[in-house]
């Protein structure tokens, strides 16, 4: 996988700049958010990349998008450029969270903001689907196939989302015998 | 009041290194544990204090692992103000994020200068639906919270409507953002 006929960030500073407005957008998750901003504003990386680099995020401990920011920036700028990533994506955001934890008390009974964060909580489960649906749309390429794509696809989410197994059995059971269905498959 | 000493906070941050290890799948996966420790064993924060930590983290831009610097936020308040509130941030984020960030820079590295061996290969590309179906499940589960058909039918209307816009159209996400507020802000959903 190469980059280079992708647009990159141009320096720290892009990168930090750009990691606090993605972050700055992400209400209620910052995922869906990254995937537009990365693949379809920034052209950074493809659908395809971006479902790699998730990948590795993912299987990592601690959290995805702070690892996902991490791994980009150290990919440019070497360690200088993950620590960029890192701090555009929690610093400003901190502030504002520490802030609204400050007022939080004198509103939370408010009928009108429950009201708001109700509808917010509601249209970010809708963004989280659709940049799975989004990025389906790299498995065409899978060496895995398309069906056997959708039969994991399948179990794994009736095992998460209907049957609320833990995330780290799926990840590394199904995960396990989809890597290795991959690699026969990547041998010829 | 509450009142913590030296050891308290140190083993504050030893227990969020060793969870920060364990938060295969995303930082809160830990919550539960979080909980069981601060607000069970250790007595260190309410019950709702725990709660509204999360839904405050939810409602605010940015990753949802905010959450974790409004907990050492609320911990340090309980023991004596701004300063320990500081302190309690600075404890919970580093603790959290330091031996997680550490192994995923080193791994990724490594994985990106042996991007074309076999098996680096076989695990992005093996792990790709597993990755993307977990996506649409998380979504599932943030919308099925509201779970009383009769109250929720709208709720789930908007889910579906805004998975949809968002997959087929451009739009950009805060506009759906915004309407999902209004909405909620008079009482349609």
């Amino acid at each position: 996988m190469t980059m280079s006929n992708h647009s990159q960030p141009s320096s720290l500073t892009d990168l930090f700049v750009s990691f606090t407005v993605l972050s700055l957008q992400g209400f209620g998750g910052v995922l869906a958010v990254a995937q537009h901003e990365l693949v379809e504003r920034k052209h950074w990386m493809t659908n395809e990349e971006f479902v790699e680099e998730w990948a590795v995020a993912q299987i990592m401990p601690g959290p995805n998008i702070v690892n996902l920011a991490l791994m980009l920036g150290g990919r440019y700028f070497g360690f200088p450029g993950a620590m960029a990533a890192l701090a555009g994506m929690l610093a400003i955001p901190l502030i504002i969270v520490l802030l609204l934890t400050a007022v939080y008390g004198q509103y939370s009974s408010h009928p009108a903001v429950i009201g708001a964060l109700r509808g917010m909580g509601a249209v970010a489960a809708g963004l989280i689907i659709a940049s799975g649906l989004k990025l389906s749309g790299s498995l065409k390429s899978s060496p895995l196939g398309i069906p056997l794509c959708i039969i994991l696809g399948g179990i794994s989410f009736v095992a998460v989302a209907l049957l609320h197994w833990p995330l780290v059995f799926v990840l590394l059971g199904l995960g396990s015998l989809a890597c290795i269905q991959a690699y026969r498959k990547l041998k010829r | 009041m509450l009142v913590l000493f030296f050891s308290d906070w140190l083993s504050l941050f030893t227990h969020f290194l060793l969870l920060s290890l364990l938060a295969v799948g995303g930082a809160v996966t830990t919550a539960p544990e979080m909980h069981r420790y601060l607000v069970d064993q250790q007595h260190w924060l309410s019950d709702a204090q725990f709660s509204s930590s999360i839904a405050i983290a939810q409602a605010a831009p940015g990753p949802n692992i905010l959450f974790v610097a409004v907990l050492g936020w609320n911990i340090g308040i309980n023991a004596g103000g701004i300063a320990a509130a500081l302190l309690g941030v600075l404890i919970t984020m580093t603790g959290l994020l330091l031996p997680s960030t550490i192994l995923s820079y080193l791994a990724a590295g490594w994985g990106h200068k042996n991007r074309d061996l076999r098996a680096v290969r076989a695990f992005k590309q093996g792990m790709g639906p597993i990755v993307i179906s977990l996506l649409c499940a998380t979504g599932w589960i943030l919308a099925s919270a509201h779970n009383d058909p009769a109250r929720d039918w709208p709720l789930w209307l908007l889910t579906a409507f805004t998975a949809v816009i968002i997959w087929k159209t451009r739009i950009h996400v805060l506009w759906v953002l915004a309407a999902g507020a209004v909405l909620g802000c008079f009482g349609v959903v």
